[in-house]
């Protein structure tokens, strides 16, 4: 078990306190960076200023505790597990915690918040910190009272008892500690005392969301706002030559047509009317870039695959020289779709501009950037931009970028009206940020019965694999070993999707590794962990995973799934891997009904250290290997002269509940600091699926979406 | 522009609205039941389902002009506090991640059990397949319906 640990920066630098004018104390707090060093804390809680604290703890006379917290669920749990942390280091019973989203309300509350996907990884740290040391602060409250040492003290569940046998409550000792200076080197708790921490904790905003309270970017609503939708260029690389509006003005319910940049927006007093409303519009569009298909780039990527022009992003050794020598090489092509995010929420932001602010409100995971670009664009100042966030019907990538934000601002600022963009579903699925197509060759080289070379090749529309992937395994358990990139610049957008890059690349590499033991005639579990003990016995500096903890994911899953021992009839295949540093391995069970595969169980082992809440982390894994067998499995994407081909779910199959496997967690049980959750377990599904359906059918798959290339029906299951 | 009548929730409502207007947007925009959610437009996705005489619909694929003189049931009028079977059922399992489509879902399945409250399986993976759950919480929705089915045989 960890030590409890001391801990080693100033909590000045993000914690302050102050008595509340109507009882009780406030506690600020910044999670992810320090506070501003004048900040003022309120005495009222109406004044809670989210600029200098992104959040605050209230300790109330009778001892309840009020979480207060601007930054809401971006649909991984943090609003739940977040508290969590807190309430365990501060000793409180987590039914006497309250978690409160700061409303909706401007006139109350300023807040510029900074989001943060890896959330508990990177606040971890700070939120024990800050629970910890509200704990200290009233423990040396309850014992300046009764003249002892604080380190004769204990506390549990929010009770301050001395050896004399006195009782206080936290709530009998707030006056007192506001008054007090902040303690430093305060204890954090060994993990084996957590007594929330680990627990099946609910989602906080259960209640609102099975009942259908407003809680989402597209609930909002303003006095006097309309409603705009926009007419976008129908293809990439396509600008507006002309428009007639005549149609549109005559929409009841439609107050305005602007247009903007290449847009044209419709204004109206209802949803429907603007959608309306811009059926009715009539554009001409002129083609200013290449209109490009989706054969064009299937043959773009393999050319510049198949030449010569790369950045060599890491080598070690010589790849050159050991595939020269190699007494057998294995190379193959494995290539991927472009893919749209499909929130179930489709786009939309509110936007107010006035002379005095610009107010700001919807769905968005960059708010402090966003709220910059809004500035730039419309040639203000950043301080006049007040952006609020709203829970979020999905984010998988796309509400990283706020160009729905820019339309909204700018339709606002035009009009002079308070405006909400809303995005039609067909809005969303053409005018995306797509995950770029993706095409990788890889190459092996045996020499002697033993992987001597491996060489990675990556050809990707607009931008290729982040900094660190190079360093993922193979790297380190290959002596020679090479990543090269390189890629075509489109005038197609694109961009972050869940888990950018991995969610194929994990699926190429982990179906090759398939067919490279098959290849050596070595067992596939046997050869991934020779290779892992390897990279224990020379181990490599530039390696980002653990091979201690990826060899005990791979044992767990072994045992867990009952590996080669399933029943006649059922296929498995098997996958691993690590990423957003987390380690997790894969076994999926196949059947085959008329000929088409249906997955049917899903064993998944994950190692993300300390499991916060077990409810909440099951959950997040879950959705995790769904959604990555769909979009493996079915989801497609092309386009037609710069036309998108699908624009709705009756062109686009996303996956449904006919369709899913049930998935077998297990968290390894660890002390390790926790890492992230929401991404890693859809990486390696794909594979583990390929694998399963080269076991029942000899046909190894190399093209996502697979049942395309399984020569089985395509259509689109409604 | 025509006026019409609204049951909804038991309480009766007037609006204007053109007449090929879906009853989606009705909800949504002018009388404040935001609880039913737009996700597709053309009935592929299920997060807009509510009740017409106690049947699953589409409220996308409703006109408004379609819809008088029906029992509709929004999310926010299938019980007075959230205490319909299914909705705590919902709670039980933990079912959403980001909630968007769990209104959609929760108003499929409770239609679908007052029909068959003993349902098996394949009956259930049948009834929700026309509920897209982008978070891919399929696992316990899944759950969540048989619990709910527990509850209320």
């Amino acid at each position: 078990m960890t030590p409890s640990k001391k801990i080693a920066f100033s909590r000045r630098s993000f914690l302050k306190t102050s008595a509340l004018a109507g009882g009780g104390i406030l506690i600020g707090f910044n999670v992810l960076n320090a506070c501003n060093p004048k900040a003022e804390m309120p005495i009222d809680i109406s004044k809670l200023n989210f600029n200098d604290f992104n959040a605050f703890i209230k300790i109330s006379d009778e001892g309840k505790i009020t979480i207060f917290s601007p930054n809401p669920e971006i649909g991984q749990g943090v609003k739940t597990s977040m508290p969590m942390i807190i309430a365990e280091e501060l000793d409180v019973a987590w039914k006497d915690v309250y978690v409160v989203q700061a409303p909706l309300d401007t006139k109350n509350y300023t807040r510029q918040v900074a989001g943060g996907s890896q959330s508990i990884r990177k606040g971890w740290e700070a939120l024990r910190q800050t629970g910890a040391t509200a704990k200290q602060l009233l423990v040396n409250a309850a014992a300046a009272k009764w003249g002892v040492d604080a380190s004769e003290c204990n506390v549990k569940e929010g009770i301050i008892t001395n050896a004399k046998g006195d009782k206080l409550g936290y709530g009998d000792v707030v006056k007192e500690a506001a008054l007090l200076e902040i303690p430093e080197n305060v204890s954090l708790k060994d993990t084996k005392d957590f007594t929330i921490i680990g627990e099946q904790i609910g989602n906080v905003d259960i209640d609102k969301i099975i009942t259908g309270k407003p809680l989402f970017g597209l609930d909002y609503k303003e006095e006097g706002m309309l409603y705009a939708s926009v007419l976008r260029p129908p293809a990439f690389g396509q600008v507006l030559e002309s428009f007639d509006d005549s149609g549109a003005k005559s929409v009841s319910g439609v107050s305005q047509v602007l247009k903007f940049g290449n847009k044209i927006a419709v204004l109206a007093n209802s949803t429907w009317a603007a959608m309306k409303g811009k059926k009715a519009l009539k554009a001409n569009w002129k083609q200013e870039s290449q209109a490009e298909s989706t054969a064009f780039h299937d043959t773009k990527l393999l050319e510049i695959l198949n030449g010569k022009t790369f950045d060599t992003r890491r080598k070690d050794g010589d790849v050159k020289e050991a595939f020269a020598k190699a007494d057998k090489v294995l190379e193959r092509i494995y290539e991927s779709p472009f893919l749209p995010h499909n929130c179930m929420e489709p786009m939309n932001f509110f936007a107010n501009v006035k002379d005095e602010k610009i107010h700001l409100v919807g769905p968005i995971q960059t708010p402090a950037g966003t709220a910059k670009r809004v500035a730039r664009h419309l040639k203000r100042e950043e301080n006049e931009v007040f952006l609020e966030m709203t829970r979020m019907g999905g984010g998988f990538g796309r509400r990283l970028y706020g160009d729905f934000v820019l339309e909204a601002a700018e339709i606002s600022s035009l009009s002079k009206k308070p405006v909400k963009v809303v995005f039609s579903r067909e809005d969303d699925m053409t005018a995306g940020t797509y995950r770029p197509a993706i095409k990788y060759k890889i190459a092996a080289s045996i020499k002697d019965g033993k992987l001597t070379g491996y060489h990675l090749k990556e050809a990707a529309v607009n931008n290729n694999m982040y900094g660190l992937i190079p360093n993922f395994f193979p790297a380190g358990a290959v002596e020679n070993y090479q990543v090269d990139t390189t890629n075509y610049k489109s005038n197609i957008t694109t961009g972050a999707w869940r888990a950018p890059y991995t969610n194929f690349l994990a699926s190429a590499e982990q179906s090759f590794f398939d067919e490279l033991a098959e290849l050596m005639g070595v067992d596939r579990i046997k050869l991934h962990m020779d290779l892992l003990e390897q990279v224990k016995t020379n181990p490599n500096p530039k390696v980002e995973y653990s091979p201690d903890r990826l060899q005990n994911v791979i044992k767990l899953a072994v045992e867990k799934s009952n590996w080669g021992k399933s029943e006649k009839g059922v296929y498995q295949g098997f996958s691993v891997y690590y990423c957003h540093n987390t380690h997790v391995a894969e076994v999926a069970d196949i059947t085959m009904e008329n000929g088409i595969p249906s997955v049917k169980k899903v064993t998944c082992i994950v190692d993300c250290g300390i499991v916060v809440n077990p409810l909440g982390a099951t959950n997040q894994v879950k959705g995790g290997v769904i959604d990555g067998i769909g979009h493996t499995m079915y989801s497609d994407f092309s386009f037609n002269n710069g036309v998108p081909e699908s624009n709705n779910f009756n062109s686009y199959q996303l996956i449904r509940m006919g369709q899913t496997p049930k998935v077998d967690v297990h968290f390894v049980e660890s002390d390790i600091d926790p890492t992230g959750l929401g991404e890693p377990t859809l990486p390696p599904i794909g594979a583990a699926v390929a694998n399963a359906i080269y076991k029942a059918t000899g046909k190894r798959l190399t093209k996502q979406p697979y049942m395309s290339n399984l020569n089985v029906d395509k259509k689109v299951m409604g | 522009m025509p006026t019409f009548n609204l049951k909804i929730n038991n309480e009766t409502h007037t609006v204007e609205a053109d007449m090929d207007t879906p009853l989606l947007w009705v909800l949504r925009d002018q009388l404040n039941f935001v609880g039913t959610k737009f996700g597709c437009g053309i009935g592929q996705c299920g997060a807009c389902t509510i009740h017409i005489d106690g049947n699953a619909m589409r409220s996308c694929l409703l006109q408004v002009s379609q819809a008088e003189g029906m029992n509709i049931t929004t999310i926010e009028g299938l019980s007075k506090d959230g205490d319909h079977p299914v909705q705590q059922a919902w709670k039980e399992v933990d079912v959403p991640q980001c909630g968007y489509c769990q209104a959609g879902q929760i108003m499929t399945a409770s239609a679908f059990l007052k029909n068959n409250p003993n349902p098996n399986e394949t009956e259930i993976r049948n009834a929700m397949h026309g509920n897209i759950c982008r978070c891919a919480a399929y696992n316990s929705i899944e759950e969540a319906v048989k619990v709910a089915a527990k509850k209320i045989s």
